[in-house]
């Protein structure tokens, strides 16, 4: 188990080297440069790009950055004067953190009812029911789910904020728009794998030692139903992710993905660069954890190594 | 007796999609106190619904239970609801299920598993629950319980799963216990273990067991009455030596003549002809009149009422009728006999050339972390032209990887294998597989459920350019469906209109399509029911003799390869043990580890599977296989030490000397 470890974490700082030099790169090949407006004249570009070091050669700027990278320094930001790219994220953080925890804990409790209840009433009122509302929040996209929370509950009904950040209440709407989709993926793998769990011969078993029908559901139904599902809540923690962009957007909310909108806008390559490494890295070890998570779930998977063959 | 439990009149039904499936229709027996029952039925009989339903496990709707009483204790189980069925289940009838894998929750240890039962029925602490679930793990034979019941069950080899579900189901000490095939998924040696456990439970406990099972052998070493079923109905019960000696209806005289016996000779296997009736359109006289060599008329108008045979003894045909007189019967006899006759000319086969020879086979598999799995570790054999060359030994043996290395579906770790003369691996692949050809166990996997049977059948033909033009092509089908048995329709069918049966058979006419010399049957007959088994063997002994074909049969079945095989080698955890002819090897094998295999083999006959001794005691359980391959008595090779040799020869010559 330590070798596994030991070599997934290999495989981490490898991926994780070559993201961050395709970032770069890619940065490279943007038009336009943050300092060329009108106003400016030649000389004073000159100096800023001195500055900021941009008058170096590629390669030069290259392996500054990567070594600047290793010891996790993500370099200074040139539309906030002086103010380097990790105190940016710092400040930020703390609401996206907020925010998609929110969303992902809302997200997998909903969507996990959901998927039971549509398993254990399968083929009846509720089992549609809940796979319609599955099928919604999976075909809305979430800027348009957004849109129509803000209408609705916010200026028509005025239950809550329409946007800003300033307390709990306004996290609800960002919070729903962002699970939405989270719980409907959930709901619709946790039915299924919940279905196929259902018709396992040691549920007869547990009904055969007459065992209480939820409980046999709640002790070898959901157990068993959810070691498939971890496996997505990595990919879906990205989907998370992506989803802060445009959600703390409409509802100017001052986190993360609000910011990397700003910085495309604006040209301002190391915050670009600096959230791009810092998503990669939460989405590598989002994966690294859930292939640990995996293992600790199913017993199988956990004594593979030294069991029996 | 006591009668413990008392069915009457007790029918299943089950709505699906397409119609109303009658899996179980108008059941009536009684379970004595302490006694063993056991019910016998091929698939589809209804005997695992029947038993199920006993205690309300029937999931409704779909399934749908009626019948006019199931007593238990003076309670009549069918009026119970919900919460009382819950009590019953588990305190006082308890299920043992097929698979010991899946019958086990895979992400909960042991302990949990034992414990739940316990405390469901029992107000005690879970601390005495727990003592409790490690006397129950030692009852049923398991060592060191207090270390073992924190284990999952992926710890367990599947011999010992199979105890863990027992202990489970004896948990609260249950009145009745049901046993759905618990054998069927363990290997003999493992299956007759697991026998003996059940017999010692009952002798300690006097739990009353239903027994069901497909296997007359399991039922004859552990029955003390048996029930036959037969498309949902029971058509003859009575105790076991009154069914495998006396038996009344036709289908119970089928099934005991499909069976071969270890003592027989290579007789022709009697083969029931065709297949169980659909039961969403059960037929309304006999169900099994269809398939009857000599049924009477008014089999196909009325289903016949249970006629008795003495007090104990019961069977539902009309030929028990007072009318049906003694010639009648004679006749009817006369009409199985003559037909067995005819067909049971046994050439002497003389045995051709060499045709195959392996020498040192090995494969090694890479199981990954630096693990390697040594399937086949040195195997050497050779097969003559025109024989029948059997391959036993448990799962995992290495059997059927020797059986696919022979065909190069892989690439030999080690060793040589020549096919006339030649290197294997050094033939055209194309050339190759135009001369030799394989039969797969599973007859549903193994065809494409998208592709019609002429093109399963026709594809080899297609690679190998066998045929001039397209009506050619279909007349070769037409003409190999014949051979097997099938009509030239079924050419433009698909395969999931077929029954297992009828698959292995467009299984084995795809086979024989490239006019192959050698085939490699990997378990063809495992996944089959007993009366379709013995069609299939009759078919592949007849293509033998009229093509002349050589054939590597694969079993874990000692007794179904016995009756087909001339000769037999044993393999033990990728090793060959033994090598001799097959009426030599079962009456004189020398090896312990063959002793042990077929002292493990139940024998479809009540009394000498009670008194039989014979090995019956030999347990072999080393690790390794040291020796080597030495010829004992002429063709007769075990693997042994030069001093084990001497031995064998000498205890050879003294049983000579004794008989």
């Amino acid at each position: 188990m330590t070798r596994y470890i030991l070599s997934r974490l290999g495989y981490m700082i490898f991926t994780f080297l070559l993201i961050a030099s395709l970032t770069f790169f890619l940065m490279q090949t943007l038009p336009g440069s943050p300092f060329n407006d009108e106003r400016l004249s030649e000389a004073q570009e000159k100096i800023l790009n001195q500055r900021y070091g941009l008058d170096e050669p590629v390669a030069m700027q290259y392996f500054k950055y990567l070594g600047n990278v290793l010891v996790g320094e993500l370099g200074v930001s040139f539309q906030f004067d002086g103010r380097s790219v990790t105190t940016i994220i710092g400040e930020r953080i703390g609401v996206s953190a907020i925010l998609g925890a929110q969303a992902m804990g809302l997200g997998l409790v909903l969507g996990g009812l959901l998927g039971i209840i549509a398993a254990v009433r399968h083929n009846t009122f509720m089992d549609y029911t809940a796979m319609i509302i599955a099928v919604l929040g999976l075909s809305i996209p979430n800027f348009v789910f957004a849109g129509l929370l803000q209408y609705w509950v916010g200026v028509r009904l005025q239950w809550l904020p329409v946007a800003f950040w300033q307390g709990f209440e306004y996290s609800i709407l960002p919070t729903i728009s962002l699970a939405a989709f989270v719980m409907a993926t959930i709901a619709r793998y946790m039915r299924s794998e919940m279905l196929d769990v259902l018709g396992q011969d040691y549920i007869t078993t547990a009904h055969a030692k007459g065992v209480d029908r939820w409980k046999v559901i709640r002790k070898h139904g959901i157990r068993n139903a959810m070691i498939p599902i971890i496996t997505i809540v990595g990919p879906l923690t990205v989907s998370l992710m992506t989803g802060t962009l445009v959600v703390e957007q409409i509802f100017s909310v001052p986190g993360l993905g609000e910011q990397f909108v700003n910085s495309i806008l604006t040209n301002d390559y190391p915050v670009i660069m600096g959230v791009t490494l810092f998503f990669s890295l939460l989405f590598i070890a989002v994966i690294f954890v859930v292939d640990i998570l995996y293992g600790i779930v199913d017993p199988r998977i956990r004594l593979s190594g030294g069991g029996r063959n | 007796m006591d009668k413990i439990l008392s069915v009457k009149n007790l029918s299943v039904s089950f709505d699906t999609y397409a119609g109303v499936v009658q899996a179980v229709r108008n059941v009536s027996f009684d379970l004595d106190k302490g006694e063993t029952l056991a019910i016998v039925g091929e698939s589809g009989s209804g005997k695992s619904v029947m038993s199920k339903s006993l205690m309300g496990l029937i999931p409704q709707p779909p399934g749908k239970i009626d019948g006019e009483y199931i007593q238990y204790k003076n309670e009549n189980i069918l009026s119970f609801s919900k919460g009382k069925l819950r009590k019953l289940r588990g305190s006082e009838i308890s299920i043992v299920f097929q698979d010991p894998m899946t019958s086990l929750n895979p992400t909960m240890t042991v302990k949990n598993q034992i414990i739940e039962g316990i405390l469901t029925h029992n107000r005690i602490s879970k601390k005495k629950a727990v003592a409790r679930a490690i006397e129950l793990l030692g009852l049923v034979g398991i060592h060191e319980p207090e270390k073992r019941i924190n284990q999952y069950p992926h710890q367990f080899s599947g011999g010992m799963q199979q105890r863990v579900v027992i202990a489970m189901a004896l948990a609260c000490d249950p009145e009745i216990l049901i046993a759905d095939e618990p054998t069927t998924a363990l290997d003999v040696t493992v299956q007759a273990q697991v026998i003996d456990l059940f017999k010692k439970i009952q002798k300690e406990r006097g739990t009353s067991i239903v027994f069901i099972t497909h296997d007359l052998g399991v039922v004859a070493n552990i029955a003390d009455r048996v029930a036959v079923m037969y498309a949902g109905k029971i058509v003859e019960i009575g105790k076991v030596e009154e069914i495998f000696y006396n038996p009344s209806h036709p289908y119970t005289k089928g099934l005991l003549k499909a069976m071969p016996n270890l003592r027989d000779s290579n007789s022709r296997l009697m083969s029931i002809p065709g297949s169980p009736p659909n039961l969403m359109h059960p037929p309304a006289g006999d169900a099994f009149a269809l398939r009857n060599k000599a049924p009477l008329k008014i089999d196909f108008l009325y289903h016949p009422p249970m006629f008795k045979v003495t007090d104990t003894h019961e069977a539902a045909t009309w030929l028990l009728h007072e009318k049906v007189g003694q010639e009648v019967e004679n006749e009817i006899e006369d009409i199985l006999l003559t037909e067995e006759e005819e067909k049971e000319s046994v050439d002497q086969k003389v045995l051709g050339n060499k045709l195959l020879e392996v020498t040192d086979l090995k494969q090694h598999f890479n199981a990954g972390q630096n693990n390697e799995v040594r399937a086949v570790d040195g195997v050497s054999f050779e097969i003559y032209e025109g024989e029948t060359f059997g391959l036993v030994g448990e799962s995992g043996c290495g059997k059927s990887t020797t059986g696919r290395n022979l065909v190069n579906l892989y690439e030999a770790t080690g060793g040589e294998i020549y096919f006339k003369g030649e290197r294997l691996a050094k033939k055209n692949k194309v050339e190759l597989h135009k001369q030799i050809q394989m039969i797969f166990q599973d007859p549903y996997s193994s065809l494409n459920p998208r592709w019609t049977v002429a093109d399963i059948i026709a594809e080899g033909m297609d690679i190998h350019g066998l045929y001039k033009s397209e009506k050619e092509r279909r007349k070769k089908v037409e003409d190999l469906l014949e051979t097997v048995g099938l009509n030239p329709e079924h050419a433009t069918r698909y395969p999931h209109e077929f029954s297992g049966g009828q698959r292995q058979r467009i299984g084995i006419a795809r086979a024989l399509a490239v006019e192959p010399e050698f085939i490699v049957a990997d378990e063809p007959i495992s996944a089959l029911d007993v009366s379709i088994q013995a069609q299939v063997i009759n078919l592949l002994n007849k293509l033998q003799k009229e093509q002349g074909l050589t054939y590597l049969f694969i079993a874990h079945d000692l007794s179904m390869v016995k009756h087909i095989s001339d000769r037999v080698g044993v393999m033990y955890q990728g090793r060959m043990v033994e090598i001799a002819p097959s009426d030599e090897l079962y009456e004189n094998p020398l090896h312990p580890y063959t002793q042990s295999l077929l002292g493990a083999i139940p024998v479809p006959d009540p009394n000498s599977e009670k008194t039989r001794k014979k090995f019956k005691d030999v347990t072999w359980e080393k690790t390794g296989v040291e020796g080597e391959m030495r010829e004992v008595f002429p063709d007769h090779f075990v693997s042994c030490t030069e001093e084990e040799l001497e031995m064998y020869r000498k205890k050879g010559a003294f049983e000579l000397v004794d008989s």
